[in-house]
Order: C-alpha cells, then structure tokens, then sequence
C-alpha cells in the first residue's frame, strides 16, 4: 500500500495541475444574443461589438496573460431559446460569466438560470427589472428606460409643457416605455391626455396622430424603434402637426434620420453619448471610450457603431476590469464586478455596488436634437 | 392662435382625416389583393408568396438606387423585371414540378417558397429597413380638411390603371380569356387546346410585376425591409377575399372598406384593435358571405 501510494499522489498532483493548466489558457466568456429575429437590431451590433472588443484584447495579450474566448448563441429574440442557450453555456461549454440577452423579456427568462447556478450575468437590456430588486448575479449595462423618460419630462418641464400625447409600439420596447411614462408623469406635473399605440409593422399612423391633433396635447412623445417612429415623424409632417415631436432611445442611430429624412428635422430624443462623441467636450470622462469605439466598429465592420453595440462593449470591458482585479472565477469576477467605480464606458459612467447593478445615473442619457441631417447636443 | 385653432378642429374635420387616411391605406391593400385575384383566377392558387413579390418591388429598387446608382424610373423597370423574373422562376421551381398537384399542397408550397424568398432576401440585403424617394415629393396635398401625400396620388392612379388593364386583358384577349377558361375548369381548357401550364406561368408573372410595382409604389410610405411583404401580404389578401378575389372592382372595394374600417377603429376606438378588425372582417366573410361582399354567388362555376 505504502509503495502505491506515491504513484498515486504524484498522478493525482500532476492531474491537477495539467487541469488547471488546460483551464488557465483561455478564460470563457459566453454571450446571448438575438442576432436574428425582431430584436435584431440589437443583437447583431452587441455580437459585432464583443467579438470586436474580445479580439482587441486578444491581440494586446488578453487579461493576465490568458486569452479570452467569446462563446456565442443566437437567442433570435425567444426567451425559451435564451434559456435553452444560457443552460448549454454554463454546463457544456463552462463559461465564467455570461454576456446579454438583448431583451427585456430574455433577461428575465435567463437571470434565473445564472442565479440558481451562480454565474454572472451583464445584461444588455434596458429594462429597470431585471435589476430591481438586486439579484446577486445579474447586472445590466443599458440604461435604464425611466432615465430616459427623466430626461424628456425634464425637458417638457423646462418649456413649461404640462399635457402631453404618447403614442407607444405595442411590443416589449414600448410596453417598457409606456409603464415608465405613465409612472413618472405625475411627478414632473404632466398630465397624460392621449395615450395611444401602434403596431410594429404598421406603415401608417395618422388615424393615432389625427387623433392627437384633436386633444389638448401639446407635445407627443413616440416610443420605438425604426421603422415605425420614422413612419410618424412623415406622417406628423404630412398631417401639418405643429406639436414638438420626442422620439426614445430606440432610433438613437443615424439611420433613423435616414428614413424618416426631412421629417425628421426638430424631433429631440434622449441619447446615449456615442452618437455625438465627435461633438462632445475634451472634458467629458467618456469622450475617450466613445471615440475609440466608433473609430474601430466602423474599422471592422464599415458601419456606424450605436449605443446598442456600446451595451456590448461596457459589458466586456467590465468584466476585463473585473478579472484584473481579482481572479477568473465565477464568484470572484461576482464580487469584483461589484466594486467597479467610476467606469466611463460607452452608455455611462458605471459605478456598482450592493444595492446597484445597473450602475448608471441620468447623466448617461443628453437630450439630441435633429438639425440638418445630424445629431446635435440640446443644452 | 392657429395652433389653438388646429387643436380645437371638430370631430367631423378628424373623421375626414381618418376617411383620407383609410382610403390612401385601401388602396395599398387593394393593390396587392389584385395579385392575390389574378393568380386565383388563373390556377386557383392562392398564392401566399404574393407578398414577398410586394417586398421584392422594393428590395430591388433599393438595389437599382443604391448599388448601381441608377435614376428612379430605371430602377423601377428594372426592379419589375427582376421581380416578374422571380414569379416565373417560383412557378418553375415550386409549382410546376408537383407531381399530383391538390390546393392545399400548392398553397403549403407557395407559404414555404415566402419563407425561402424572405429567408433570400434578409440574407443578401440584410436585416436592416431602408427608405426610397418619393416620387414627387413630400409637401403634403390638401382635400378639404383632410390632408394626403402626393405618393397617394400616385397608388390611386396605379390601382386605376391596374383594374381597367386587367378588365381588358382578361374580357378581350386571347391570353386572358384563355386564362379564365382554365380557371373554369383546368381539363377542359387543356382538351381543347389550351396550354395550361403555360397559362399558370403567365399568371404568376403578371401578379408578380403587378406585386413588385405595388411594392415600389408604396415603399416611399411604408419603407422596405426583407420582412415588409408578411403584414401587407395578408391585409392585400384580405382585400381580395372581402371582394370575393375578383380581379377586378370587388377586390379594389374590398381593400377601401378594408383600409377605412381600420383608419376609423384606430382613430374611434382604439388602435390596439386595428389589424383585429381586419382579421374579424375576414372571418365573418369567410363565414357568412365565402363569395366576397360585392359579388352574387357564382353558380356557373362548378
């Protein structure tokens, strides 16, 4: 027995370490996109911006010497399929941590599986749920809609607005947009007079808009992503509506002045920075992050980096901090992702602690205007 | 003062608007329906890849600006072009071949062949939805109180010319005539010299031009995206079912009820219910008056 048992612990010993050194090449990063499906629009600028980010780190050496490796699945916006995803991320392909969903609606279907199984997971959703009540392993890096809701009733209180019309799409992005509305308005004084929807493929609104012509409004905020808000702009236009137009987040890429084109002209929306980096301050903590990130999306991929793919790259950046900071394991990137200060990403400045996993401020949204063809800064 | 004139206007000045609106909305649908008719006049198909004929319209449009950097007119053509090309080539590729061909499995077939075109087009043009100049500008037109872009003006005039064509063709040529008669009864046509196949080919072609330049003609309004064709599909095919898939004014009528129903139930009730009321409509069609509203039940045909 004696004479086994030194075999026997060098074996073990060696299998040890041949383990941890498999493990220690590449650190396993998994991703939850809807690069296909409704929500496409976001998923497939998230994917391009964390592979892109994932590679660039590569290339610099990666975090402590060791590679990083993106795993990525399309969730094609269905919350089944993104459960089905996270469950073959954590126990086949044994990520670390886990990047997304794109949607609301996923995020809630998957924060569940990375709690019960303890993994961490970066939300690129805008939903105030998915954070509030903290859960242990989730954290989100888009901003939340109330913020953006903050912004344009601050704005309305500004211009001494006080009725207003909102004309919101009927899926999750709207459904999100209308609660934040309604839940904010009586606190800036504003009275709801009109409250409408419309369809996601809907290619003419000026039953809804007439509608509001006739009311008390005197202003209409539309909430939704291209096309249907360019649909509105045109109509707004065709209709002789002289109300001012507030548009949401969801069109804050240039290719919504692309389609909605001269219509498009005056119409304010609350923004992340990255659509106006090139006009913002020497001063402001994210110019440089901003700047950075628009110059390489359009390097690699020839089209304009928006803040949906800016969601992608803080969560990968956070987590590049985090493992810096302490280990590469699930619990010690939880712990170091809590204690992230004063991150000037591409959505915001992020700054999480015990009672905060989304991490952002108001300030991460400035109000842009439409002004020949481009965005410009509302003071 | 006029900003609190406009929003003090009365309840008659909006239903106007909403009358203008439903209407220039109808005759989109009655655009498409009258592809869905043609096609089921002349093989009893309904031809559910109708639709992505429409997208197809204004994909290839897009092309012809963008890429090869053509005038608007040239680009048109050659969108048609292409886009009929495609018909043929889908009754080649799907229809044609069967072996034993029964209505359901060439609708199954025509529902898989959207998908494919659909699945095609996101591919290659991508995911993203693309605008394409008006034709005459923007500057809106006014009736009455109501208001209405001069790209309306243009589907009006389209769908006109769209109906008398087709009258025509179908009462007094050959081709046309021939197309009916194997509508009538396939075998028959077939027996007295009458090349059916070639007739179907004919059909699909022309629905589809017709399609593509619906498809054109409304992508100034609704824009273009690989998936634009699903929706305007199916209101285009209600259309055609609420007038009875006539080819011809029932099927136009149809899309006008259609386009007005919808306009005054978003506008009155709520806009939550609005494709609900095109899809109740249908039904109750379907269930009560199968021979669409505006036509007698057709006993001739067997």
């Amino acid at each position: 027995m004696k004479r086994l048992l030194l075999p026997i612990i060098t074996f073990a010993l060696l299998s040890i370490w041949a383990g941890s050194c498999l493990a220690a090449s590449t650190i396993k990063i998994g991703a939850l996109f809807s690069v296909t499906g409704p929500p496409s629009f976001l998923g497939e600028p998230e994917r391009n911006s964390a592979k892109m980010v994932v590679d660039e780190i590569n290339a610099k050496g990666g975090i402590k010497g060791k590679k990083l490796e993106l795993v990525v699945y399309d969730t094609q916006g269905d919350a089944t399929k993104a459960v089905q995803a996270a469950n073959r991320l954590i126990k086949e392909d044994k990520v670390v941590a886990i990047i997304g969903p794109s949607t609301t609606g996923e995020s809630m279907a998957v924060l569940s599986v990375a709690e019960k199984e303890g993994i961490p997971l970066i939300s690129c959703a805008a939903g105030s749920k998915i954070t509030d009540p903290v859960k242990k392993w989730v954290f989100k890096t888009a901003q939340n809609d109330g913020l953006a809701v903050t912004k344009i009733f601050e704005h309305l209180n500004k211009r001494k607005i006080n009725k207003v019309a909102i004309l919101t799409v009927s899926d999750g992005f709207g459904a999100s947009g209308r609660e934040q509305l309604k839940a904010h308005a009586a606190k800036f004084g504003i009275q709801i007079v009109v409250d409408d929807t419309y369809g996601p493929k809907d290619t003419d609104m000026t039953s809804q808009l007439t509608k509001i012509r006739g009311s008390q409004a005197q202003a209409i905020v539309c909430w939704g992503t291209n096309p249907g808000p360019a649909v509105i702009a045109k109509n707004v236009k065709q209709l002789g509506i002289k109300l001012p137009l507030y548009m949401s987040h969801g069109v804050s890429s240039k290719k919504f002045i692309d389609l909605a084109g001269d219509a498009a002209e005056g119409i304010i929306l609350p923004s992340g920075r990255v659509i106006v980096a090139d006009v913002l301050p020497a001063s402001d903590k994210q110019k440089k992050s901003l700047v950075a990130f628009v110059k390489d999306y359009q390097k690699h991929y020839k089209a304009e980096g928006d803040h949906f793919g800016g969601h992608a790259w803080d969560a990968i950046m956070l987590l590049k901090g985090a493992i810096e900071r302490g280990g590469d394991t699930p619990a010690a990137i939880r712990d170091q992702l809590e204690k992230t200060r004063g991150f000037a990403g591409i959505g915001g400045i992020f700054t999480y602690n015990t009672a905060d996993h989304a991490g952002l401020a108001k300030d991460a949204f400035v109000l842009v205007q439409v002004r020949n063809k481009d965005w410009a800064l509302v003071k | 003062m006029a900003c609190l004139k406009q929003r003090n206007m009365g309840l008659s000045d909006q239903i106007a608007q909403y009358l203008v609106s439903g209407l220039s909305t109808g005759a989109i649908y009655a655009l498409i329906g009258i592809g869905f008719a043609i096609i089921y006049n002349g093989t009893e198909i309904i031809n559910f890849a109708q639709g992505e004929m429409v997208m197809l319209g204004g994909m290839f449009t897009l092309f012809g600006l963008d890429v090869l950097k053509l005038p608007l007119p040239v680009a048109i053509l050659m969108a048609v072009t292409l886009t009929t090309l495609s018909g043929v080539l889908f009754e080649r590729l799907t229809i044609r071949p069967l072996k034993s061909p029964t209505p359901l499995s060439l609708v199954i077939i025509t529902i898989g062949g959207s998908i494919l075109i659909r699945g095609i087009a996101m591919l290659v043009g991508g995911k993203d939805t693309h605008a394409i100049p008006a034709f005459s500008g923007s500057d809106p037109l006014s009736i009455g109180s109501a208001t209405i872009l001069p790209q309306h003006l243009w589907i009006f005039a389209l769908t006109v010319i769209a109906i008398v064509l087709n009258k025509l063709f179908f009462q007094y040529s050959i081709t046309g005539k021939a197309m009916r008669a194997c509508a009538a009864n396939r075998r028959a046509a077939g027996l007295v010299g009458i090349d059916v196949r070639r007739m179907v080919l004919f059909s699909f072609a022309i629905s589809a031009g017709l399609g593509s330049l619906a498809g054109i003609i409304v992508a100034p309004l609704t824009m273009t995206s690989y998936d634009v064709g699903v929706m305007l599909g199916l209101k285009g095919f209600c259309a055609a079912i609420i007038g009875g898939l006539s080819g011809g004014l029932g099927t136009v009528l149809g899309g006008l009820l259609l386009g007005v129903l919808e306009s005054l139930g978003a506008g009155l009730i709520s806009s939550g219910y609005k494709d609900a009321i095109a899809f109740i409509i249908l039904l109750l069609i379907l269930f009560i008056r199968p021979q669409g509203l505006f036509s007698r039940a057709q006993t001739e045909r067997v």
